[in-house]
């Protein structure tokens, strides 16, 4: 297995699909950093998080850089796997890697492993050169509890992340041909992405409960509450409050140990949803016949 | 001299959808012999190899290789056999070398190992100049080539090919049927389909012909035109410079002749051993003189049409 992971990463960041997103990540993160130039000035910083208000801090026209990343890393986990499985099939590769001694689920585990090894390092480059940038910009040093809180922030993007390549290797398995698995990855991203939680899910949901409950179904809200309970300390709870319990809140940061307790069924939710999309492709994949055609 | 059986089925089957594309097969493929598997497009020869792989379960029956059953075992025979298969596919970002070098390592051969077999073998198919070329702009030869490069790197005791020799030039086709042959030397079992039946009748030691999942025949390519075509008689055509009507009656009634026809100065003999010392001599010793004389051979077209003729009649 190591082989097949070793092959895939040399694959990844030889081609140009992977040099593409390097070059749109490095974008996003330049334009979030000038976001937070713009922002950070007017932020509120009596929390006593400086360094962090750098990554959701919003310019005046520009996006902060969470949302950048909210919207990209699924993009780079689609990217990643949508061809994984069928295009081994369309070039004739497959029968030949299956009939050298290895056991079959290693090329699966390989080529998602080496996903998220390429989509973890393709993120921690992210988020230490805006780090970088910042520290150079704002002149404040980041605290021991911002740095886990940053570090926690990445292992949910690459949970996130593995959710979304999961998905587009189900695809892959399920779906021979390679525009077709790419468009039905990108149709539910689209899904989840704006019609789920604007228009579906105020349309049907009555009570504030059952809106929550829905909106919750979509990775995309699971990772946005996780997000903000990390990187806004000052987050007390994840959804909505009634205006009356608003001007009871006291306005100090919850400490890290309740932020996570917070985000902890996010998190949680967001690892089973990678694991059973991971887990139908495997079984799909392991039943899969060659054929003689 | 008892021969070891390296490969062997026994009552294999394969059904998809209900179709029977494999049925009841049993083949015996003997050591270091070049076999050849042949039939019409979808005959079952393919999904015969898959099942031999392991990379396909078997509706009923068995297949095992050196002794491996191949569905419960299917990598210890994988360990063992190379397959080139009959659409072969590379990274075409990777280089020829690269190409090889993956599959080395999927072997558990060993860096140096690898290398100095990828050269080996890149030398034998002759791909060496081209070793550290992106296989994207390998022409169709090219690729076949090195897909035969891809299945000797893992120096595999049984290699199974899916038509070797498609895709390439007459001078090519004849360097890779020379390398074929020169496998069994190497301690390597060859089995291989091909459609082009001049190639299987010059390589193979023996065959099996399949139609629609069934074995029509197997044997040794020497005997098999014999028993196939002439009732297990021998053919001879003896050319005099007169053939009298007296020289068929004499020839007629040496033991073992079953039909003497004289067409022209040519004899056509039919026996049922190999008599043409006899014949040669009882030919000079009536004072005409002997021009030629030879064993008529079956050519594996014959053997091939007169199977396909029935079934062609039967499908009628």
């Amino acid at each position: 297995m190591i082989t097949i992971i070793r092959k895939e990463l040399a694959d990844y960041f030889t081609s140009i699909r992977c040099l593409i997103l390097f070059v749109l990540v490095l974008l996003a993160s330049a334009a979030g950093l000038y976001a937070a130039y713009q922002g950070i000035r007017g932020a509120d910083i009596s929390t006593g998080f400086v360094f962090i208000k750098l990554f959701t801090a919003s310019g005046e026209s520009i996006p902060s850089l969470v949302t950048f990343i909210s919207i990209f890393v699924p993009i780079i986990g689609i990217a990643l796997g949508f061809d994984a499985i069928n295009r081994e099939y369309s070039t004739g590769t497959m029968s030949r890697i299956l009939s050298q001694p290895i056991y079959r689920d290693s090329v699966i585990n390989g080529k998602f492993l080496a996903g998220i090894i390429t989509l973890a390092i393709m993120m921690a480059t992210t988020l230490l050169v805006v780090s970088g940038y910042g520290l150079r910009m704002i002149g404040v040093p980041p605290s021991a509890e911002e740095i886990i809180r940053l570090f926690i922030y990445f292992v949910s993007i690459v949970i996130f992340g593995a959710f979304w390549m999961g998905l587009a290797i189900l695809f892959s398995v399920i779906i021979k041909n390679l525009a077709v698995s790419l468009l039905a990855s990108i149709a539910v991203w689209l899904f989840f992405g704006f019609f789920y939680t604007m228009l579906i899910v105020p349309a049907v949901a009555k009570t504030v409960e059952t809106y929550l409950m829905l909106v919750r179904l979509s990775p995309n809200t699971l990772f946005d509450e996780a997000t903000m309970a990390m990187l806004l300390p000052q987050s007390r709870g994840l959804g909505l409050f009634a205006s009356g319990d608003v001007s009871y809140m006291l306005p100090n940061p919850l400490p890290l140990g309740q932020s996570l307790l917070l985000v902890w069924p996010q998190l949680t939710t967001m690892i089973g949803l990678a694991a059973v999309c991971f887990a139908v492709s495997y079984i799909v994949f392991m039943r899969q016949e060659i054929r003689a055609t | 001299m008892e021969k070891n059986i390296v490969l062997e089925t026994r009552e294999l089957t394969k059904r998809y959808d209900g179709n029977t594309v494999v049925d009841h097969l049993n083949l015996q493929v003997a050591e270091k012999e070049v076999f050849g598997l042949l039939g019409p497009n979808g005959a079952g020869k393919t999904t015969t190899i898959l099942m031999l792989l392991g990379l396909t379960e078997p509706a009923s029956g068995s297949a095992q290789v050196f002794g491996f059953d191949s569905t419960r075992e299917p990598l210890k025979v994988k360990r063992l056999t190379g397959y080139l298969p009959e659409r072969l596919g590379f990274y075409d970002g990777l280089t020829a070398r690269e190409n090889l070098r993956f599959i080395a390592w999927l072997n558990n051969m060993s860096g140096g190992e690898a290398n100095q077999q990828i050269d080996q073998v890149l030398e034998a198919v002759g791909l060496t100049k081209v070793a550290d070329t992106a296989v994207g702009k390998f022409s169709r030869g090219m690729k076949q080539r090195l897909g035969i490069a891809d299945v000797l790197v893992k120096k595999p005791r049984l290699a199974i090919l899916d038509e070797p020799t498609a895709g390439l030039d007459p001078e090519g086709i004849n360097q890779i049927l020379d390398l074929i042959v020169s496998l069994p030397k190497m301690d390597t079992t060859v089995v291989m389909c091909s459609h082009r039946l001049y190639e299987v009748q010059r390589i193979c030691h023996s065959i099996a012909i399949l139609a629609r999942g069934k074995l029509v025949v197997e044997g040794a390519l020497d005997t098999l035109g014999r028993e196939a075509l002439a009732g297990g008689r021998y053919r001879i055509e003896v050319e005099t410079a007169e053939a009298s009507p007296q020289l068929v009656e004499i020839i007629g009634r040496i033991k073992g002749v079953n039909k003497v026809e004289a067409e022209g100065n040519f004899l056509h003999i039919t026996t049922d051993s190999d008599l043409r010392a006899a014949i040669s001599k009882a030919v000079v010793d009536n004072g005409v003189a002997l021009i030629q004389m030879k064993v008529h051979e079956f050519s594996l077209d014959d053997i091939y049409k007169r199977y396909f003729q029935e079934e062609g009649e039967l499908k009628q």
